[in-house]
């Protein structure tokens, strides 16, 4: 049973469905609207599935001007909207309600241009993260935030949550490779914020924009930097005694001035499941592993990883190995980037992201832990140890009611430990429905409040990506102002 | 009168404000004041500084982090990172001497508040980008944050980036959290003289695109040349193209023979050994080459490639002499007084090419007279307007600076 409450849907709106349904089919190319039950069901919930609401249509256009149509017929009609890119947000943050309408861009997925020379894509956002890449690797160009679902989610999805990914401890993440967008608000009104160029002027609108959940206008276009890959990339491992040690060790390589492109953190409990999954050749004997990964030509690459490999000698390790080849190196990576979905298949699991500084890192472990066993629950921790941020998967039973019920407890636990040790409570995923109600752990109300003050701006009614982010009581003061 | 006001924590800065709200009497709000002189001149009955909120509150070497209260002086910051092989990577440029004052004033809030980031912005991201959390006091006197002092966080809306290049007219930073980096261990630059603007933006924007990390790409004109402190290139007397790479020494000396051989069709190519390329790098940083003039400066903001073309246009129609950064996206344009500072034609040359254009330097009456800052599209002007509404109802805090009506 979801313990965060979703708001009473609005009565008049959900009895005219049918009557807006028509409307919308009017309004765009009549197969992008779906009103169908079955059709709508496809779209009742994201990665986070424990929620479910069916929406009140679907509607898919192919282009900035029927967003424009449809946003302007909801805003004078009341009627709330959620943008959807490709559900795979873990928050919910693409949870339908009764009473709103989807708006999916999955039909939105051009590349518009590609500028080498000034290092730009201009896209349509429902392309795929992977998709981007895809498109300029031939030139050995790549772009560079790499969430785990990149295969699938969105760029659209990626700017509403300013995703990351193992990759950003060196390249940023979705706000630091965005230079622009093609927005519409909600009365229709399309607007261009930022550009081809690496600043805008005024005020950063586009930093407000990207991160804020789908809550003050529908991004319908991009242009996102492009960088030129480095000549090679090699990932060590390296195992240790305990998470002390490994954290120790992360702090010893950053403090001798090295900055990895990435270092990936695991526990015994994730360490053994990924090698079953993906046969990486992962240590088991250890209570913690390291992947660290370096780029530069080879002997760069060489010369670094030995230098990694003395400063993590006072640390104890276990077991150092190098990868020795390119299957090597894809096998490493293989088993990290499918841990969720190598875990999923041997438990139900409920991913938490919160994020910590790098020395709390033991304390943090072992203070999850007691609180899984508290719940009588087990947990396996994937953290990107180079930022902080800690996915604990804690594994339960869907089918269980009660555990289900006593993971989100747990989740919850964790989430506001993660705050108390002086880090926040999501570092990638988003608040979403999920920790909606938890801001306050974070938050006072006067931050909430000039939060709240910007949602106003754009979005004077609050029909955008409802009942997310902000509590639902205390909202009232922040729609005054317009 | 209360005339200068230096509040010395965020209580008083939250009586102050909410003071100066009920009573909607504008304030105007700095830190050492040493950019004064740049953006629109305002007249407020008081003007209220963040020098007393002084310190650095958390520095964690490993966790690459750092927070300091908002007064406390960029110098300070740079020499705690100096002694533990840091720096802040975005380069943040010395504004204080191309505007008469001296180096080294500015507050580290202000580095934020005008989000004027150096040459290795190219490369590692501009100050927004570094920018992980702050405390801050809004117009209405409310204290707030946002953000924090990890390296990832989406929890909430972004209000660090929102309130990053706002000079001021939002609300008061009283404290900022961001983001250092490692110093690297080896610089080195290799120098191509002589070329033409577009061939030297071809140049830079060809080296942007190798895999070595390119972390300043900039191209002085003949006559900036003539101005430059390093003896051996101001000797040059033509135009000066550089990059910079910096990394381990043994990748700098490896880079640079492959970026050698990568630009040999250009001509001849120079490289300036770790000491001259710091002293370069250092002078470019301070704006050197557009120190000791009176002439007007502009700072335009474009695609690289179009820098040159937007340089041209102007050239047309006045006598312009510019220094590109940022692989020629950002054109430091020199221009000889006129009571618009040719603001109307240079305006028309971005509306062709794309990008935006600020007035740094020029007269307070001309400042005055034109649009310092670029005028915004009408629907981002409203939506600009409401912003500042939401942080500032009563319009206290540097009201006029950035735009005439807000």
């Amino acid at each position: 049973m979801p313990m965060v409450a979703l708001p009473k849907p609005d009565r008049a709106i959900v009895s005219r469905r049918e009557a807006i349904v028509e409307d919308l089919r009017r309004l765009v190319d009549g197969p992008a609207v779906i009103g169908d039950e079955d059709g709508r069901r496809t779209y009742e919930t994201d990665a986070l599935t424990a929620y479910r609401q069916l929406p009140l249509a679907v509607v898919l256009p192919s282009s900035t001007e029927e967003v424009a149509r449809v946003l302007r017929y909801c805003h004078q009609n009341g009627v709330k909207v959620v943008a959807r890119g490709a559900g795979t947000s873990l928050s919910g943050g693409a949870l339908p309600a009764e009473d709103a309408i989807v708006i999916g861009i999955s039909r939105m997925t051009r590349i518009l241009d590609i500028d080498y020379m000034n290092r730009v894509a201009r896209v349509q956002v429902g392309i795929t993260n992977i998709g981007i890449s895809e498109a300029v690797k031939e030139r050995e160009f790549f772009y560079a935030p790499d969430p785990s679902s990149q295969l699938a989610c969105t760029l659209g999805g990626n700017i509403a949550m300013n995703s990351g990914g193992a990759h950003c401890l060196k390249y940023g993440v979705t706000t630091n490779n965005v230079l622009g967008v093609r927005m519409v608000l909600m009365d229709g009104e399309v607007v261009d914020i930022g550009g081809a160029h690496l600043d805008q002027p005024g005020y950063d609108l586009l930093g407000l924009v990207v991160g804020s959940e789908g809550q003050l206008g529908i991004v319908t276009e991009a242009t996102v930097r492009i960088l030129r890959a480095a000549e090679g990339a090699r990932p060590m491992l390296l195992g240790f005694d305990s998470s002390e040690a490994a954290g120790q060790c992360v702090s010893a390589i950053i403090g001798a001035g090295i900055v990895p492109v990435a270092i990936e953190f695991m526990d015994r409990p994730a360490v053994h499941v990924c090698e079953a999954f993906a046969k990486a050749g992962y240590p088991l004997e250890v209570e913690a592993l390291l992947i660290v990964e370096v780029e530069g030509s080879n002997e760069e690459i060489v010369d670094l990883l030995n230098v990694i490999t003395q400063l993590a000698k006072p640390f104890n390790p276990k077991e150092v190995r190098i990868s020795q080849s390119a299957e090597q190196s894809a096998a490493i990576w293989k088993g990290r980037k499918a841990a969720f979905g190598a875990i999923g298949r041997i438990s139900d699991y409920y991913c938490m992201d919160g994020v910590i500084p790098l020395a709390k890192l033991g304390d943090v472990l072992v203070a999850i832990s007691h609180i899984c066993d508290k719940h009588g629950l087990k947990v396996a921790n994937i953290f990107h140890a180079g930022d902080g941020n800690l996915h604990p998967l804690i594994l339960y039973d869907a089918n269980n009611a009660a555990q289900a019920e006593r993971a989100e407890q747990a989740g919850h636990e964790i989430l506001e430990l993660c705050v108390a040790s002086g880090g926040c409570l999501t570092g990638e995923h988003g608040v979403g429905i999920e920790k909606r109600d938890l801001m306050r752990v974070q938050f006072t109300q006067a931050d909430l409040m000039q939060q709240m003050r910007i949602k106003t701006v754009f979005d004077p009614k609050w029909l955008l990506n409802p009942a997310k982010v902000f509590p639902l009581d205390g909202r009232e003061a922040a729609q005054e102002v317009a | 009168m209360l005339s200068n006001m230096r509040p010395v924590d965020e209580r008083e800065f939250s009586h102050v404000l909410a003071d100066a709200t009920a009573r909607q009497t504008p304030l105007e709000l700095t830190g050492a004041a040493s950019k004064r002189s740049i953006g629109r001149p305002i007249q407020t009955a008081a003007t209220i500084s963040t020098m007393s909120l002084r310190g650095i509150t958390l520095y964690e070497p490993s966790e690459m982090v750092m927070s300091a209260r908002a007064g406390t002086r960029l110098s300070q910051v740079e020499d705690d990172l100096a002694a533990r092989g840091q720096m802040l990577a975005f380069e943040p440029l010395e504004l204080g001497p191309l505007i008469g004052g001296e180096a080294g004033q500015a507050t580290i809030a202000a580095v934020f508040a005008t989000n004027m980031s150096g040459s290795r912005r190219i490369r590692v991201g501009a100050a927004r980008d570094h920018l992980l959390g702050l405390r801050g006091v809004n117009g209405r006197g409310e204290i707030f944050k946002s953000g924090g002092r990890v390296m990832k966080n989406v929890t909430g809306y972004d209000l660090c980036r929102g309130l990053s290049g706002s000079w001021g007219t939002l609300a008061v930073m009283s404290e900022v959290t961001f983001k250092v980096q490692p110093v690297p261990e080896d610089t080195g630059t290799l120098i191509l003289i002589g070329l033409p603007d577009e061939i030297a933006v071809e140049v830079l924007c060809g080296a942007m695109g190798t895999p070595f990390e390119v972390s300043g790409a900039v191209h002085l004109q003949p006559a900036l040349v003539a101005r430059l402190w390093h003896d051996g290139l101001r000797q040059q007397a033509q135009a000066v193209t550089a990059l910079r790479l910096e990394n381990f020494a043994k990748s700098v000396a490896y880079r640079k023979t492959k970026l050698k051989a990568h630009l040999k069709a250009y001509g001849e190519i120079h490289e300036l050994d770790r000491e001259n390329s710091l002293d370069f790098w250092g002078e470019l940083r301070q704006l050197s080459v557009l120190q000791g003039s009176s002439a007007q400066l502009w700072r335009i903001s474009t695609s690289p490639g179009v820098g040159p073309k937007v340089v041209a246009a102007i050239t047309a129609y006045m006598e312009c002499r510019a220094f590109y950064d940022w692989s020629g996206g950002l054109v430091w344009a020199e221009v000889l007084p006129t009571t618009d500072a040719g603001a109307a034609d240079i305006r028309r040359v971005i509306a062709t090419h794309g990008g935006h254009a600020t007035l740094i330097r020029a007269a307070p009456e001309v400042r005055a007279a034109v649009e310092v800052f670029q005028p915004l599209e009408a629907g981002l002007e409203r939506i600009s307007r409401k912003i500042k509404a939401a942080f500032d109802p009563a319009g206290i805090l540097n009201p006029g600076r950035m735009y005439p009506n807000f």
